[in-house]
């Protein structure tokens, strides 16, 4: 690897030229992003048309509603219209922030969710926080000091790979809330700190995998790093180590491993379900869950819809990011 | 000059070093090392004791008895019963049953259809192409799990719905990398020999690029595997999967709850520990076999 310098622009060249491809891209992305978004939409929604028998029978389950109930389902779905324009009107709603009536509860999808969503969010962050933190700090150390710790560590870390979400719940759960009694074993507590202490065991049951897998991958980053060309002349010039650690392998080390880091904590989202419905948070995860026990499809639609497109926006957060924080990234090909 | 001299040593020295590595490794790629091969152990005695299930089961495994509830191992229950009194060493065997062939079917019925798509899509190579790469992203855009949830709501609680919903979900991960494998198998002289030669697109393909990239398929298969079983375990956790009395592991964790707060962890732990035991086994296989091909490229 031969540090190649690019050719200066002359000034007035450089400034007129420089945001173009870069808005492009940008543009781009969004683009992508709002198809993907559609996609997703027709899915979710079409679903309805796959489920057996007819959409009005699959969303009452034989359940006895009143007249005007089942009016008002019309209405919501404009079953009786071509599914094209049904699909239309229900994306128009949807856009301007109605998302249905949830069947069982007989209240606005939005209310309902709007009031589950700080649990839900409080979980994911403070999982997304672990994962950065503990992760990078691991992965950070048995890269730069080999030796039997590093090792054993990133022993440790394969194997806890292999430890799904649910397990990794159920041992904390044994370990720190029924045998230590530190934790609560249930429930999300009153907003706050309490809201903060009661996640502390879910957050780190989601986070467990996700910790290792970024350990993991850091560890792999600085060890390549360690033994590039550049590293290595940097050494035999006898640069201070530290200097060769901050200028030449984090900086070079840190950008896949961010980009990978945020997907990964991208993927908390799905796990943050079943941490739900363990720990019996009361967020959206644990409603979805309750609201497939119950058959209330349109709260199963909004959830599903809402938890995709949060997967997708910061997918499509990190992509920029990555594209726009490494000058060596080309903006103009897509690379797959 | 001695400065100079130093650091040529220092530079042959670190070349040493890295050509000894590098034949360290050639020498160990084409074996799958100890812990490949232990893990292959685990798994074959897992494949069998699901595959004999039933017939080596020491009772039944759905037999209730409300007095024997929580009973201590025993000679007559080796592991003890669980809350209903039923044996818990009986019903790990039956679980291996549903908890081993869900995750297998998603693996072959993902592999299968991702392969096909992705090596079409190096065939026809233009608009084709670019709508298999399109279709790949949207299906990736729903994480697994969710998309298994959303089945479940439309299809009913079970087994069938979770896999082939994550069916689906796993097309990307193997589409994407047949396709990029294939990609620059195409662009080899071989290829471009056999097309001389007036051999079908078909038969070049199937022939020829497939046996070549097959390494990595079968190393992403058994990768996937892990996660498949991590998914459909939980879903059966959460209680959309594998419907009560049937035994599954990842039921019998979720099941083990109640017990768990009686302090009888017993059923939930061991059903965690053969969870952990088999994806950690398929991720080590899945790594060896990883680094084979790799190494093979």
């Amino acid at each position: 690897m031969t540090e190649t310098k690019s050719i200066p622009l002359p000034d007035k060249l450089a400034s007129s030229w420089a945001g173009w491809p870069t808005l492009r891209f940008i543009l781009g992305r969004i683009l992508g992003l709002l198809a993907t978004l559609f996609v997703a939409s027709i899915v979710v929604f079409g679903a309805l048309y796959l489920a057996p028998g007819n959409p009005l029978t699959f969303l009452t389950q034989g359940r006895s509603m009143s007249q005007e109930a089942i009016a008002a389902l019309e209405t919501q779905y404009h079953l009786n219209d071509p599914i094209w324009m049904q699909y239309l009107r229900w994306l128009g709603e949807l856009l301007h922030g109605n998302f249905g009536t949830s069947i069982v509860y007989n209240q606005p999808v939005s209310t309902l969710l709007a009031a589950r969503a700080p649990a839900t969010v409080l979980v994911i962050v403070m999982a997304a926080a672990i994962v950065l933190a503990v992760g990078l700090a691991i992965g950070a150390y048995s890269g730069l000091r080999p030796g039997w710790l590093s090792r054993w560590t990133m022993a440790g870390a394969t194997a806890i790979m292999a430890i799904p979400t649910f397990v990794a719940a159920v041992v904390l759960i044994i370990v720190f809330a029924v045998n230590l009694g530190w934790f609560p074993v249930f429930g999300s507590g009153a907003p706050g700190l309490d809201a903060v202490y009661h996640s502390i065991l879910p957050a780190v049951a989601l986070a467990l995998a996700s910790v290792a897998f970024v350990a993991r991958l850091t560890q792999a980053a600085i060890r390549q790093e360690l033994s590039a060309e550049h590293v290595q002349t940097a050494v035999s010039r006898g640069l201070p180590r530290r200097y060769i650690v901050q200028r030449h392998i984090v900086r070079n080390a840190a950008i896949p491993v961010l980009t990978v880091a945020g997907l990964t904590i991208a993927g908390l989202i799905a796990g943050s379900v079943i941490v739900e419905q363990v720990f019996q948070l009361g967020g959206i995860g644990q409603f979805l869950v309750s609201s497939v026990q119950q058959k209330d499809f349109p709260v199963v639609q909004a959830i599903c819809l809402t938890y995709v497109a949060a997967f997708i926006v910061l997918n499509t957060l990190i992509d920029l990011a990555y594209a726009l924080l490494d000058p060596r990234v080309s903006l103009g090909r897509k690379s797959s | 000059m001695t400065v100079a001299v130093s650091v040529v040593a220092a530079a042959a020295a670190a070349d040493d070093r890295l050509l000894a590595r590098e034949a360290r490794k050639l020498r160990r790629s084409g074996s799958l090392g100890v812990s490949g091969w232990i893990a292959i152990g685990a798994l074959v005695v897992l494949g069998l004791v699901a595959l004999l299930a039933p017939l080596i089961v020491p009772t039944d495994p759905n037999a209730v008895s409300l007095s024997d509830a929580y009973l201590p191992a025993s000679g007559s229950h080796p592991l003890g019963t669980d809350a209903s009194g039923r044996d818990l060493l009986s019903r790990l065997i039956m679980g291996s049953q549903t908890a081993l062939v869900g995750p297998l079917l998603v693996v072959v019925a993902s592999t299968i259809l991702g392969t096909a798509l992705a090596l079409c899509a190096v065939w026809f190579g233009g608009w084709f192409d670019q709508a298999v790469v399109r279709v790949v992203d949207a299906i990736f855009a729903f994480p697994g799990l969710l998309l298994a949830i959303l089945a479940t709501a439309l299809f009913g609680s079970g087994l069938t719905a979770a896999v082939a919903a994550l069916s689906i979900a796993y097309i990307p991960y193997i589409a994407r990398i047949v396709r990029s494998a294939a990609l620059s198998e195409r662009s080899l002289p071989y290829v471009a020999a056999l097309r001389v030669q007036g051999v079908r697109g078909f038969v070049i393909a199937t022939r020829h690029i497939l046996p070549n990239v097959s390494g990595l398929i079968v190393a992403n298969g058994t990768l996937s595997f892990g996660f498949v079983l991590m998914d459909l375990a939980g879903l059966s956790f959460i209680g959309l999967g594998v419907q009560p009395p049937t035994a599954d592991w990842g039921a019998m964790v979720g099941e083990g709850m109640s017990g768990v707060l009686q302090q009888q962890p017993l059923e939930a732990l061991s059903a965690s520990l053969l969870i952990v035991i088999t994806v950690a086994s398929v991720n080590i296989l899945g790594d060896r076999l990883t680094e084979r091909s790799e190494a093979h490229s």
